[in-house]
């Protein structure tokens, strides 16, 4: 190999700490189910279940990374749109710091959106073409009151923009379509750290991005996280990606979080049969290490009508499908091993895993599977502790 | 399991020379592909990689003649030498010559095609379309061509009577590649085939292809950004910088033994699942506009190793020797650091290659 990797220099444990004078802000998703229905669901049998009893949850303090993969069309951009306000779920809750954040007040409206910033898939989409790109630093500067004049403004601007690695003079009065993509989406950075957001929900912000500027927009959501206090939900189809920032990770499947847990213990350790189908799945960049073994096709045909969904969802392509996967939802049970622990970059993974969020084991690497039942006599696999959600 | 190495036996099936396509916009005149020289063996799969706008997909389509206004091929020559037929000059092809050209001896998996089958056909309908408009065969072997077809890429026969919108993405794109080889190619080009897909659905598609070309000996150009696919499916990857191939190598010393520094960055770029979580570097600035590439080097600027030459003179794609292994293989790369006095004479010396090697980190 001749890339170099240098080890983080700056991101330290420590740096995260001084950010307790933050008081600490909750983002929660609190089993949230949605489904879409209409004429265009028809072929469905009338409706699409998006999101399914979905429980999630953001801290500000220590900020967090939380990893969210999954196949296209397992929910991810539902989650975060309903995460972002802009979507209201049909059942449960999205708070922000208790509140329901589909009934605030107009202060209290004003409050979350200042704390919950988001950065999208599709940097072509989100800009209007007809305004210069700067637009939305200026526009974000104008709606929260944050500088006094222009002169202020423009110092805070290009505060951000170096935050960001822009160079004001490449991108101010810009047009969106005379800059590259990593600009735009770097831009959509440079709003987030002026906004200085508790919560930034990036929904698929690098899979329009070049390898080379992907990296980059990785290491600066890092940076955020250590140097600003910023906590995010990365949402990611990208296995890889997913690594790379660490944090928690929620696996993701057919609106339901299948899996969860450390990114090194759902990573290296996947519990959940589609886990294993997705990393098994996942090309390694060297070309020494190329698949030997062959994948037999689990796909489905498409356009059957919604399964009935009292069931594990994944039955029909898990390899050690039992009975009761195709008449109960499997619930939430732990996976028994050594926790991973952190998996800052330039850590090393030792440290044990913090303990088991009130909210119910978000913390703790946790499947949703009858393998992992200890009653399951026929298991195959390591039986754990229950811990029912 | 794989056939690393084997890929150079057989021959030159497609030579491109001094190819250069240009954009005529607004702005002036975008060269998207400027001077470039590639060689595609028999049954080979060549990789071709690089960032959006490096030209990669221009290049194809320009190998298929399907460059259309206001891009035009305004210089070089594209040779074509098919399995038991006279060398062809794709650039000169008109009418006739260029049908039978193309799907018999070249063809095309587009980019997102997986979604450009006809809606209200039947799958073996559209399949009849493409095998009697190209080759005109009768009714009755067709329907046997087309489940011999379907079966090649791990589809049911069943398949054909169904619509596309019954099949999974993955179906649909294997649906595809099973009609660009039914008159049997000497080359197919797939345009980003793996991009937009599941994981799973990937790596079905990435063992689809490769055993296509170990059953059928056809050549495959995969074009894809994603390099990880490149590692699993290539035997030899050219990447593509800024409308020009600046490294073209056996793909073990692409990622290995990488020799630009735009190849040594972008390999460096990948993140890696398992072993050791360390910072990884992009690479500073953006890459250059069509419409002015810079003079020299067209990465100079962005080249932390540069030359004060590398901002004036052009380096040419040159013969080095690649290490890979025990073996020195022919590798081209563009770069002032590595000269073509390091090309490599004598195979057996391993030092031949060692005074470029010192530029590896």
């Amino acid at each position: 190999m001749t890339s170099t990797p240098t080890r983080a220099s700056t991101a330290s444990p420590a740096d995260a700490e001084t950010h307790g004078t933050r008081p600490a802000r909750h983002l929660r998703m609190e089993s949230v189910t949605h489904a879409f229905r209409g004429a265009a669901y028809r072929h469905l049998g009338g409706e699409l279940v998006a999101v399914d009893d979905v429980s999630m949850s953001l801290a500000s303090n220590p900020p967090q990374i939380v990893t969210l993969v999954g196949e296209s069309g397992s929910g991810k951009s539902t989650v975060a749109r309903m995460l972002l306000g802009l979507l209201k779920p049909a059942q449960g809750r999205v708070t922000f710091d208790g509140d329901d954040i589909y009934q605030l007040s107009s202060q209290g409206r004003s409050s979350y959106r200042r704390a919950v910033q988001g950065v999208f898939q599709d940097p072509y989409g989100i800009f209007n073409p007809f305004f210069r790109a700067d637009r939305v630093l200026w526009k974000a500067i104008d709606r929260f009151g944050m500088a006094r004049n222009r002169a202020d403004a423009l110092a805070v601007i290009e505060q951000s923009l170096a935050a960001v690695q822009l160079r004001p003079a490449d991108v101010l009065g810009r047009y969106p379509h005379q800059l590259s993509g990593g600009q735009r989406q770097r831009i959509m950075l440079a709003r987030a750290h002026l906004l200085q957001p508790a919560f930034i929900v990036a929904d698929e912000p690098v899979s329009m991005l070049d390898a080379a500027v992907r990296v980059h927009f990785l290491n600066i959501l890092l940076d955020f996280r250590t140097q600003y206090g910023m906590s995010t939900l990365f949402i990611t189809h990208d296995l890889s990606n997913a690594f790379y920032v660490g944090g928690q990770l929620l696996v993701m499947s057919r609106g339901r979080i299948v899996e969860r847990g450390g990114t090194d213990d759902v990573m290296m350790r996947p519990a959940h049969p589609y886990t294993q189908l997705l990393l098994a799945s996942l090309p390694s960049s060297d070309p020494d290490v190329r698949w030997t073994d062959r994948m037999t096709d689990t796909e489905q045909t498409t356009a059957k009508p919604s399964p009935e969904r009292t069931r594990c969802l994944f039955a029909e392509r898990c390899p050690h499908v039992m009975d009761r996967c195709w008449h109960e939802v499997p619930p939430t049970y732990a996976v028994q091993g050594e926790p991973s622990g952190d998996t800052e970059i330039g850590t090393s993974p030792v440290r044990p895993a913090p303990s088991a969020d009130v909210t119910g084991g978000e913390q703790g690497h946790a499947v949703a599977c009858f393998l992992y039942d200890p009653a399951e006599r026929n298991s195959p696999l390591p039986v754990a502790r229950t811990s029912k959600t | 399991m794989t056939s690393l190495g084997a890929a150079t036996t057989g021959g030159t099936l497609l030579s491109v020379r001094h190819l250069t396509v240009e954009y005529a916009t607004v702005r002036g005149n975008a060269r998207a592909v400027d001077d470039v020289s590639l060689d595609v063996n028999r049954a080979e799969i060549l990789g071709i990689a690089g960032e959006s706008g490096c030209g990669k997909t221009t290049l194809t389509s320009a190998i298929l003649r399907l460059t259309r206004p206001p891009g035009r091929v305004t210089a070089g020559s594209i040779r074509l030498f098919p399995k038991g037929g006279a060398p062809v000059e794709l650039l000169g092809a008109k009418g006739e010559e260029l049908r039978s050209v193309r799907w018999r001896h070249v063809a095309y998996v587009p980019q997102g095609s997986m979604n450009s089958l006809n809606p209200v056909m039947r799958v073996g309908e559209q399949f009849e379309d493409a095998i009697t408009h190209h080759d005109g065969q009768t009714a009755r072997k067709l329907d046997e061509r087309i489940a011999y077809l379907l079966d090649l890429v791990g589809l049911g026969a069943h398949v054909a009577r169904m619509y596309p919108h019954e099949l999974s993405g993955g179906m649909r794109q294997r649906a595809i590649i099973a009609m660009a080889i039914a008159l049997d190619p000497d080359l197919v080009i797939a345009d980003e085939p793996t991009t937009a897909l599941d994981v799973n659905v990937q790596r079905v598609i990435i063992q689809t292809l490769r055993d296509l070309r170990d059953r059928l000996g056809m050549s495959l150009v995969v074009v894809t950004h994603d390099m990880a696919v490149h590692a699993q499916l290539a035997d030899r990857v050219a990447v593509m910088y800024a409308g020009k191939i600046v490294e073209d190598a056996e793909v073990r010393a692409i990622f290995h033994h990488p020799r630009h520094p735009y190849v040594r960055r972008l390999i460096g770029a990948i993140p890696r699942v398992g072993g050791g979580r360390f910072r990884l570097d992009g690479i500073d600035g953006a890459a250059p506009s069509p419409l002015a590439w810079p003079a020299g080097c067209r990465f100079h600027a962005r080249c932390a190793d540069a030359l004060p030459e590398c901002s004036t003179v052009m380096p040419l794609l040159v013969a080095t020797g690649a290490p890979v292994g025990q073996q020195l293989t022919r590798s081209m790369v563009a770069c002032h650091l590595h000269p073509a006095e390091a090309i490599a004479t004598d195979v057996s010396g391993l030092e031949v290659a060692a005074p470029s090697q010192k530029e590896d980190r």
